[in-house]
């Protein structure tokens, strides 16, 4: 019983969670040496990376596999989700997205009426966030292997002053930009093939304009987009880079209540599930007002609010003060979160 | 109507009685349900408490007490080539060998069901005889009797691996280094059983006992209940659960109970064996017993492995935070030991909402 199988990929590996943490260092960043061309390189794990351009700024570099069950769902499809995963990657980073990239792989039998949807759909989203597709690749795979179609994009910014998901200081604001969950379950209520629907959708969305404004509001330390893992994995990965901790009110988390049902009902927190059109953002004590503000102005932002604050207690770790009045770790999820069975 | 349970004026009231009666000594509460200790951890009620308040977890996950030797044999049943059906949890358990899990990816034909319902369903639609591990505490029990007074499918049999909770409750005050100053009762367990078996405990022991249901609030009533006991010096056996749980408990559920099984001794994984704490098929219902119809030949297994501390965990004589593999070499997606593996598991539970701290 006790032979030594060989290690194998699980699911929960690319999750997002710790275990994919613990697979991307072990093998991924301790096998490339030559990883950075700026401040921010392979080994930061931020969003995108950073390449210097002396006198002028920076450019930041980013790049997104975009797989989704199912392809089409609620507010969105796999197209919307491929540029603006890759649009929001470079706007967290504190970049004005400049250009797309677009790699199709497909699977032989894929139907072309939804390869068709799939494309408009990406043409929608680009036309929508205001950023050029301007090169990409195709590769038909044969039937079985690989499910549908998998999209990859590539995106390039340019940024006065790139923001990291590290920057953040004690006594700064944390700010969310609306609700959470609802990207998340609006897929879970297919997956889990429920009985009912609700009328919740995918808040996708290109967020470069929003953060935009937010960035000229204030002063801004550290952006990131809650997608895998949901908040829960944001905000802690955002402590343990900055080394310090988090505190945030449980009460002041916008939760619709169609997600909150749902969480409820399948035994999964709002709080690690992906979203798709949200940013947590860090910003002084003094500007973080203006900021909150700034973004409760744009179409994207109403909700947009103060939810806790930077601390120099707690290193790394994250605090949230419950409902009811508790205290609690906000832990990061170990990997794709399942529905309870009992 | 949202989150009616979630108030935090209710929940300050509540804390404000159990601080003002609380007496100046440690106090350590028992509950017997993986859910109650979700609903303590999720929403950070230790940190409301006064530090002399210790609560834990004793034997109430029915995936961490299931002996290793019921595991082998459901894991022998499928070996020799039964469809053996059992609960998500179960399919994680190791048993001396390896998991049912592990036997699967072998090859062995073994499914995950959510209802015993299911597993009938599987063996309406096969030849092969269908195995279903029946495992769990009084809640589960009443619809394992009723799918076998059904007239179930010739090929279709049960493991019985069926534990009852207040002779649990029992054995861990017989523990002689395991002073309880207060059991929270389980709810579910409670709707079918009702108060009663509850007094008698209260009164052997002189130990308070409050059903609590699984609300934040309902957790926080129970406490209060039980420290005013213990501030009033009358330990008794109270009912915190109303809306669910009625004195007598479940009539239709018990006598179901009653019909199809015999009360027997039980090994309980990290305890031992307590005496008429399980449950097994009576005379009457016999034939759909998989001992009886199958050769099984279980051996005593190693009930935890070398430096687990899952027994003093499940017999609330430690914390998981006191064992030295708790998240390094023991985590919920690799379990080293029984009190990781599931969602109503203590260890795995405070992996998930980062346990205890001192906030």
């Amino acid at each position: 019983m006790n032979e030594s199988k060989e290690e194998t990929v699980q699911l929960t590996h690319g999750a997002g969670g710790r275990a994919m943490g613990e697979l991307l260092e072990k093998y991924v960043l301790n096998t490339f040496t030559n990883k950075s061309a700026g401040d921010i390189g392979l080994d930061q794990l931020d969003d995108g990376a950073t390449i210097d351009l002396p006198g002028e700024g920076t450019l930041v570099l980013t790049t997104d596999s975009h797989v989704v069950n199912p392809l089409f769902f609620p507010g969105g499809d796999i197209g919307k989700l491929a540029v603006c995963g890759t649009v929001n990657d470079l706007a967290v980073m504190g970049a004005k997205p400049v250009a797309l990239t677009s790699s199709l792989i497909v699977e032989e039998g894929f139907s072309i009426p939804e390869l068709s949807r799939v494309m408009a759909s990406m043409e929608e989203s680009s036309r929508e966030s205001d950023v050029p597709i301007i090169t990409g690749d195709t590769k038909v795979l044969e039937k079985g292997a690989m499910d549908g179609l998998a999209i990859n994009t590539a995106g390039v910014g340019f940024a006065k002053e790139p923001v990291s998901d590290a920057g953040m200081n004690p006594g700064d604001r944390v700010i969310l930009t609306g609700t959470i969950g609802d990207h998340g379950m609006a897929l879970m209520q297919y997956r889990e093939g429920l009985s009912f629907r609700t009328e919740l959708e995918s808040d996708i969305a290109p967020l470069n304009d929003l953060l935009g404004v937010a960035l000229e509001a204030g002063e801004i330390t550290a952006m990131k987009d809650p997608t895998r893992g949901g908040i829960a994995a944001a905000l802690n990965e955002m402590a343990d880079k900055s080394g310090l901790g988090i505190t945030v009110k449980e009460e002041s988390i916008p939760v619709r209540e169609a997600v909150s049902g749902i969480a409820e009902l399948i035994g999964i927190s709002p709080y690690e599930v992906a979203n798709e059109g949200k940013a947590v953002i860090t910003a002084t004590h003094e500007t973080a007002g203006k900021v909150v503000d700034a973004l409760r102005s744009h179409p994207l932002g109403p909700e947009a609010r103060e939810i806790g604050k930077v601390t120099e207690e707690w290193s790394e770790k994250v605090i949230m003060e419950t409902e009811i009045g508790g205290r609690r770790f906000l832990e990061a999820p170990l990997g794709d979160p399942v529905p309870r069975i009992c | 109507m949202k989150f009616k349970f979630k108030d935090r004026d209710r929940a300050e009231k509540l804390v404000r009685i159990i601080n003002q009666k609380v007496p100046d000594r440690r106090i350590k509460i028992v509950h017997v349900c993986g859910t109650h200790e979700v609903a303590i951890t999720e929403n950070g009620l230790r940190s409301l408490l006064p530090d002399q308040i210790d609560i834990r977890e004793g034997p109430g996950c029915p995936v961490c007490v299931t002996p290793t030797s019921d595991l082998d044999a459901a894991l022998q049943l499928a070996e020799s080539g039964a469809i053996v059906t059992a609960f998500g949890d179960m399919m994680n358990v190791p048993g001396t060998a390896k998991s049912l899990k592990e036997l699967k990816s072998e090859g062995a034909d073994v499914r995950l069901v959510y209802s015993v319902s299911e597993a009938i369903k599987t063996a309406k639609n096969t030849d092969k005889q269908v195995v279903f591990f029946s495992v769990g505490f009084e809640t589960t029990t009443p619809m394992t009797a009723a799918v076998l007074k059904d007239d179930p499918p010739e090929n279709f049999s049960i493991l019985p691996s069926n534990k009852l909770i207040p002779p649990a409750m029992e054995s861990l005050l017989e523990l002689p280094d395991n002073r309880i100053d207060g059991f929270i009762a389980p709810g579910h367990v409670s709707t079918i059983i009702g108060v009663e078996p509850y007094e008698k405990l209260a009164e052997d022991y002189e130990v308070p006992i409050a059903i609590g249901g699984f609300e934040p609030l309902d957790v926080l009533y129970a406490l209060a209940l039980i420290i005013n006991q213990i501030a009033e010096g009358e330990p008794k056996a109270e009912n915190g659960y109303r809306r669910a749980v009625n004195y007598e408990g479940n009539e239709k559920s018990k006598e179901l109970i009653n019909e199809v099984f015999d009360v027997t001794d039980s090994i309980w994984r990290g305890i031992g064996t307590i005496p008429d704490s399980g449950l097994t098929l009576n005379k009457e219902y016999e034939r759909w017993n998989a001992r009886e119809r199958f050769e099984i030949d279980p051996k005593e297994g190693v009930e935890t492995p070398p430096n687990c501390l899952c027994p003093q965990v499940i017999t609330a004589r430690a914390t998981p935070g006191e064992c030295d593999l708790f998240r390094e070499k023991c985590t919920p997606d690799s379990p080293y030991g029984p009190c990781m593996v599931g969602e109503e598991a203590m260890c795995n539970i405070w992996y998930r909402y980062g346990g205890r701290p001192k906030l």
